[in-house]
């Protein structure tokens, strides 16, 4: 991250987004909802690469949905560049979309069969004509395959003559195709084979350095996240638990929550076998559409009191670390904040 | 009852329980093994050994060679794991073992898979069901597809009881609850008749190894029992996986993609590539020096928990198509060492032999740089 890079390029304010849960056919009446987020603040600055990381079912996906403006949020605010993308619409909205740009988890369902790469890839320059001028789209095509690492001359192929990291390429092509700022990745490389994965989180590095792109990484595998971002989030039911760079994350986490996420990760080491300290969580997440007062960890969380029953955490530096020094100091939503390191250095 | 045939699943073998379809009575399936009338195991033949397994698939592209002469073998409680990714065949092999291939367009070429020393390939189908489900159980990677969805998961792990050990439906319902507070399901007598999908992806988990566990089988097969969960159930799962082989002493081939779980758990590896072994070792010798440059790339191209690393080293390339092999060593058209002789002789697996030329016991690598490769 350059030092210039400080001014944020995206500002999530109290982002919230409840799916309404209805009862009846011809009398809906509403009698709950999934709380998918709820409270959400968070930055995105230029050219940094945010990893945010949860559970299935924690909301990151909707995030996600929220940012690229796929689903109208309950409440809150999306700064981008200072203005609210969520009461914009028509020409506005579609200006910046194209500056916002996403890659989807499963390449095999996120391409159209029945069309060629070359289609694919130019259809955003249909709904952005100013993007490229009629005549160019196919030369800029096969630029965009030559910047993934395709061979151009696989312009008229389908997406089912490709293997699945092969495919990704294809959509991260179609990401760019726009030259955005902002590429929100959802899962980008979960679906793919180990040897695959390498080769796309490369090429995505490559193209971050190259487009001066900012990333928003979604994904459930901590060791890439770590590998890729420069600040790291810890989502729990809809809550962000903890934020920070990637070192205070990492190596001095103080939620609870993300020490038992990261002591539960397998390691490639089996020396580390033995002497690894594992937090062995215990029961579900609880659903989101009935989260536990207070602090929603708290129903699994071995420090939990009555406090954490009684009242929200908020994420901010915790009043204990308040005076710490170093990157023990950051943003932790607990009452009972305190460092532990369950990642043997 | 007679609805039951009309049950969505009931063309296709339930794998796990050895039954097909519908259970039309107790003793359909049920050649039952009287445990104290079997052989006295030789305290020298493995618990499974497979020898020179090949499987063939007839496609429209040709036929497709997805194990080419697997070997391996396993011991009672002892874990081996099987790591591959997609296409590699370790999944086929695995299928290989339990008799669950899809004949046609799937068909074994040749090998022998020998059971505490018989071999599966030879036996008549009713001899086969008797030891599928009962002595060798499978987990699946799936369960909310693997379980039935019409049937109250207390009914299907009862149906283990019913259909191999003759008991009556009182009975197995009684040892179904035994079997979910064993895999710690809370309030396990309450939830006996509950569906599949009432459950959570790691309670769904936890009832598929019940249902592998029920008749305390010598051998359990998991095909990514823990890809589908998320990371803190993922640990629960294996835990409880580790533990309860330990108190049954049952041998485990764990196949996996994930070199982490791998080395949480397993005791031995064998890493595969496009239908063959191409290393063996003990895990924590795999890990510290890998003998082939398949093993040595996978290792390097994977991220790290401990620290943020500079780029990841990439194998180039993709594996290879299965229809169309490529000659001498698979790996040669991604592997940096790769000379004239990789392309033209394929590379049996070497032992693999210490600084002191001494072979070291149960590594072996399928390279003919093996060397190179461990000290380089």
């Amino acid at each position: 991250m350059a030092e210039t890079a400080r001014e944020p390029i995206l500002e999530v304010r109290h982002l919230v987004k409840h799916f309404p849960l209805t009862r009846g056919v011809l009398f809906k009446r509403q009698v709950g909802a999934v709380k998918a987020v709820d409270d959400i603040s968070f930055e995105l600055f230029r050219g940094e690469t945010l990893g945010i990381v949860g559970e299935s079912g924690c909301g990151k996906s909707t995030v996600a949905k929220l940012l690229m403006n796929l689903e109208q949020p309950t409440s809150g605010e999306i700064l981008y560049k200072g203005e609210d993308i969520t009461k914009l619409s028509g020409r506005a909205l579609k200006a910046v979309r194209r500056n916002i740009q996403m890659v989807f988890q499963d390449p095999y369902t996120s391409l159209n069969p029945r069309m060629t790469v070359g289609d694919i890839i130019g259809e955003p320059f249909e709904i952005h004509p100013e993007a490229a001028p009629k005549g160019d789209r196919r030369a800029k095509v096969r630029e965009l395959l030559d910047v993934v690492g395709l061979n151009p001359e696989y312009i008229n192929r389908y997406p089912h003559q490709f293997s699945g990291g092969q495919r990704q390429r294809i959509g991260i092509a179609r990401g760019l195709a726009l030259n955005p700022e902002i590429i929100i990745c959802d899962e980008p490389v979960s679906a793919l084979d180990v040897s695959v994965q390498a080769q796309v989180i490369n090429l995505m590095e490559r193209l971050q350095d190259e487009f001066e792109l900012s990333y928003l990484f979604i994904a459930h595998d901590l060791s890439i996240v770590r590998h890729i971002s420069d600040r790291v989030g810890v989502m729990y039911l809809g809550r962000m638990a903890e934020i920070g760079t990637d070192r205070e994350i990492y190596e001095h986490p103080t939620h609870p929550y993300t020490q038992a996420l990261l002591s539960a990760v397998p390691v490639p080491d089996p020396e580390a076998r033995d002497r690894r300290e594992r937090i062995i969580l215990h029961g579900d997440v609880p659903s989101p559409a009935n989260p536990p007062s207070g602090c929603r960890f708290r129903t699994r969380c071995w420090k939990a009191e009555q406090r954490c029953a009684d009242e929200t955490p908020l994420l901010a530096v915790p009043e204990v670390l308040r005076d710490a020094e170093g990157p023990v100091r950051h943003p932790s939503a607990c009452h009972f904040a305190e460092e532990r390191t369950v990642v043997p250095a | 009852m007679s609805d039951r045939t009309e049950r969505p699943t009931a063309d296709e073998p339930n794998a796990t329980t050895g039954t097909t379809g519908p259970v039309e009575t107790t003793s359909s399936g049920a050649v039952r093994i009287d445990k104290s009338a079997e052989a006295p195991a030789d305290r020298d033949t493995p618990l499974l050994e497979v020898r020179d397994l090949q499987v063939e698939f007839r496609t429209r592209e040709g036929v497709a060679r997805a194990v080419n002469g697997v070997n391996y073998s396993v011991n009672a409680g002892e874990t081996l794991a099987v790591l591959g990714e997609s296409g590699s065949g370790k999944s086929v092999t695995a299928q290989a073992i339990m008799g669950i291939l899809d004949t046609p367009p799937g068909h074994i070429a040749g090998g022998e898979i020998r059971f505490r020393g018989e071999d599966l390939l030879t036996l008549s189908e009713d001899k086969r069901r008797a030891i599928r489900g009962d002595r060798i159980a499978m987990i699946f990677q799936d369960a909310l597809s693997s379980l039935n969805p019409v049937l109250s998961v207390g009914y299907q792990l009862g149906e283990m009881f019913r259909v191999h050990r003759g008991a009556s439906r009182r009975e197995a319902r009684e040892r179904a609850v035994d079997l979910m507070e064993r895999v710690r399901i809370p309030a396990a007598r309450e939830r006996v008749n509950d569906y599949p999908h009432q459950f959570s992806g790691g309670m769904r988990q936890r009832i598929m190894i019940a249902m592998a566990l029920a008749l305390e089988p010598d051998l359990i097969i998991a095909d990514e029992p823990t890809t589908a969960l998320d990371v803190t159930v993922q640990a629960q799962v294996m835990e409880l996986l580790a533990e309860l082989q330990r108190e049954f002493h049952m041998g485990l081939i764990l196949i996996t993609h994930d070199l982490g779980v791998v080395a949480d758990v397993a005791d031995r590896i064998a890493v595969m590539y496009a239908g063959r072994i191409v290393e063996t070792a003990p895990v924590k010798e795999l890990y510290a020096a890998p003998a082939h440059p398949y093993t040595k790339g996978l290792l390097e191209s994977i991220p790290r928990l401990d620290h943020k690393g500079k780029e990841l080293y990439a194998i180039q390339g993709l594996p290879p198509s299965l229809t169309a092999l490529p000659s001498g060593c698979s790996f040669h058209p991604r592997c940096p060492l790769s000379t004239e002789r990789s392309t033209t002789e394929r590379p049996p697996l070497h032992p693999v032999l210490d600084a002191s030329e001494a072979p070291v016991a149960g590594r072996g690598s399928a390279c003919h740089y093996w060397k190179e490769t461990l000290h380089g």
